[in-house]
């Protein structure tokens, strides 16, 4: 369950972005839709505690993460939330593997070597695990940095642009796939978004 | 996975780079632990050797050549002194004691020295086999000279005058091994030692018509089976002890003035030849510092770029819970990973260096340069280059702490 209160955020030099009260509930599915600058990569941030909230509260399980220092959020972070971006940031100096291990190394959770099978396997890339990331394609590459978001089974998953560089065919298969994974791991998931690829796939909007 | 992992991919990543730093500091390092490693053992040698030394005195000449030619047996002599002169010296108030050193043959580029048994005792000498000299003709052998001559028990040998193979051999008059010394880790190890009179009698056909007056009223204090007056008999030098601190203000003015002999103080002449030596070994240093400081700098821009580069994986890091200090953490373990393999591989590379030297180079062998003594100041070494890692990973690593996750990732970064 997330909810937040009378939140707003302000970059210097430019208005405040006041984002309406927001309740979700655990296992839901929503996308956040808007123009670029509308504010929806902020609120996904403030969310996701990857951006210090200035004012208002949010609510994840209960826990009011606003007041949180940046040492608690990191923890936070690591436990209760999974990240997916644009780009999928994995790390090129590690194979498919370990850019999955670093998941619960970083959290502090125990590394699960079976789990990361599982995890690959949902997502049909358990050939690649011992790849380099350079060896990857696009949208395997996109595939393991889901993969690494839902390894530690976070209770949250926040996308920001998931598809958006990915080609139809790619972008069908990657929502399809993240949508059926964050169901199997029974997580919320956030998809901050103005691809319009994805709107048939996920009820739930959020219009900012 | 474990930082250690994620440390040493992230080198891997670029082997090359992480080659060069490390090789470029390994140079150093390594031309700095050679330097060490040579200058302490010659120190330590040279301290050895002059032990119980406080004077040589010898014929006039260069004082610095009277005391590499008769402590360190590595120069040719200033020429000879009378024997009566000496004598007199020796019974000098100020001298505890005097040790005579005839000097002018070799074996195999070995000297043979003609001296007392005060001089074994000097260097507190002890017996591998056999015994020490006692008449003329007998011999006791160094360490190093019994293994690289391989003399044994019982062997003769005919010596060559001069202190090259090549000269002239005195055939006539063959030694024979009597004793064979242990290893002193001294001078004493490339020595053959025999009396003084043996000396005089392998050259005695260059003095034919002089006989050895056996009447003598008052024998030598320093060669008793020949008398004091004998004017005929000279030596190369004599080693001195004083008898107390005074005579080191007295007894070198004295016989530098009133005697046409010469007195050099071992120590003095030591120092004065080091600080000859330490320039050459100071430019070396400094180079050995340069390379270093090259090193640094270049390990710093590695760090500093692959940080740029690295900026995404520092936020995604974040984001998976990574604190901001275990990042701090990470790059300063790379930097110091780096400077570390470096100095280690230095270090080993030097002692490396150092054991080919004592191979290759048959002098060295005869100095007994030891290429596996450690010395405190490497780990000083080790030290200095885990701080040298820490310095240059100091920027980078701070950067990487002030990651701005939130730019980065929303692409404003």
């Amino acid at each position: 369950m997330i909810c937040t209160r009378s939140l707003t955020y302000q970059y210097p030099a430019e208005r405040a972005i006041a984002f309406r009260d927001l309740n979700i509930d655990t296992g839901s599915q929503f996308l956040l839709l808007g123009e670029s600058g509308s504010g929806k990569t902020t609120l996904l941030h403030l969310l996701g505690g990857l951006l210090k909230t200035q004012s208002g509260t949010i609510e994840v399980h209960g826990t009011d993460i606003s007041k949180f220092s940046e040492a608690e959020l990191d923890h936070f972070r690591g436990k209760h939330f999974g990240f997916i971006f644009q780009r999928n940031h994995l790390l090129a100096a590690l194979t498919v593997e370990q850019n999955l291990l670093l998941a619960p190394y970083l959290a502090g959770i125990k590394q699960n070597h079976h789990r990361v099978e599982e995890v690959l396997l949902q997502l049909g890339i358990a050939d690649q695990k011992r790849k380099r990331i350079q060896e990857l394609s696009l949208g395997q590459a996109q595939r393991v940095a889901i993969a690494r978001a839902v390894l530690n089974k976070p209770s949250v998953i926040l996308a920001d642009e998931p598809t958006s560089a990915l080609d139809d065919k790619n972008c069908d298969r990657v929502s399809e796939l993240l949508v059926s994974v964050a169901q199997q791991n029974q997580a919320t998931l956030i998809i901050a978004t103005h691809d319009q690829r994805i709107k048939n796939r996920i009820c739930n909007l959020i219009q900012l | 996975m474990n930082l250690f992992t994620l440390i040493f991919s992230y080198l891997k990543s670029r082997p090359l780079n992480t080659l060069l730093n490390i090789l470029l500091l390994a140079l150093g390092i390594a031309m700095i632990t050679v330097l060490l490693v040579f200058n302490n053992q010659m120190q330590a040698k040279i301290t050895d050797n002059t032990k119980g030394i406080d004077l040589v005195v010898g014929a006039k000449g260069s004082p610095l050549q009277l005391i590499l030619c008769n402590v360190f047996h590595i120069d040719f002599p200033t020429g000879n002194i009378k024997l009566s002169e000496a004598d007199k010296l020796a019974k000098h108030r100020l001298v505890k004691n005097a040790i005579p050193l005839a000097l002018g043959d070799s074996y195999q580029n070995y000297r043979i020295i003609g001296t007392t048994h005060a001089y074994a005792e000097l260097y507190k000498v002890e017996l591998a086999r056999g015994e020490l000299w006692h008449s003329d003709m007998e011999v006791t052998v160094g360490a190093t000279v019994a293994k690289l001559v391989n003399l044994k028990l019982g062997d003769t040998f005919s010596s060559a005058h001069g202190l090259s193979v090549d000269g002239h051999a005195h055939e006539e008059h063959p030694f024979v091994v009597k004793g064979i010394l242990k290893p002193t880790n001294s001078v004493v190890d490339n020595l053959i030692l025999t009396n003084v009179g043996s000396i005089w009698q392998v050259h005695e056909h260059s003095e034919t018509g002089v006989a050895v007056k056996t009447d003598s009223i008052t024998a030598s204090v320093l060669v008793p089976t020949v008398s004091t007056s004998d004017s005929t008999r000279e030596i190369t030098a004599l080693l001195i002890k004083y008898r107390n601190p005074i005579a080191a203000i007295q007894l070198p003015r004295y016989i530098n003035s009133q005697t046409n002999m010469q007195a050099a103080s071992p120590s003095f002449e030591a120092a004065r030849l080091f600080s000859i030596l330490g320039v050459g070994i100071e430019a070396l240093t400094g180079f050995a510092y340069v390379l270093i400081f090259i090193s640094a700098l270049s390990i710093f821009l590695a760090l500093y770029n692959s940080l740029k580069e690295r900026k995404y994986d520092l936020a995604i890091m974040r984001s998976m819970g990574a604190s901001r200090s275990k990042l701090l953490l990470a790059t300063q373990i790379e930097g110091v990973s780096l400077t570390l393999c470096g100095s280690m591989l230095g270090i080993a590379l030097g002692h490396m260096v150092l054991y080919l030297f004592t191979i290759l180079v048959s002098e060295s062998q005869t100095s007994g340069l030891n290429a596996f003594t450690f010395y405190s100041e490497e780990l000083y070494l080790l030290a200095g280059s885990l701080v040298l890692g820490m310095v240059c990973s100091l920027i980078p690593s701070v950067q990487a702490y002030r990651t701005d996750i939130h730019n980065v990732l929303a692409g404003n970064g």
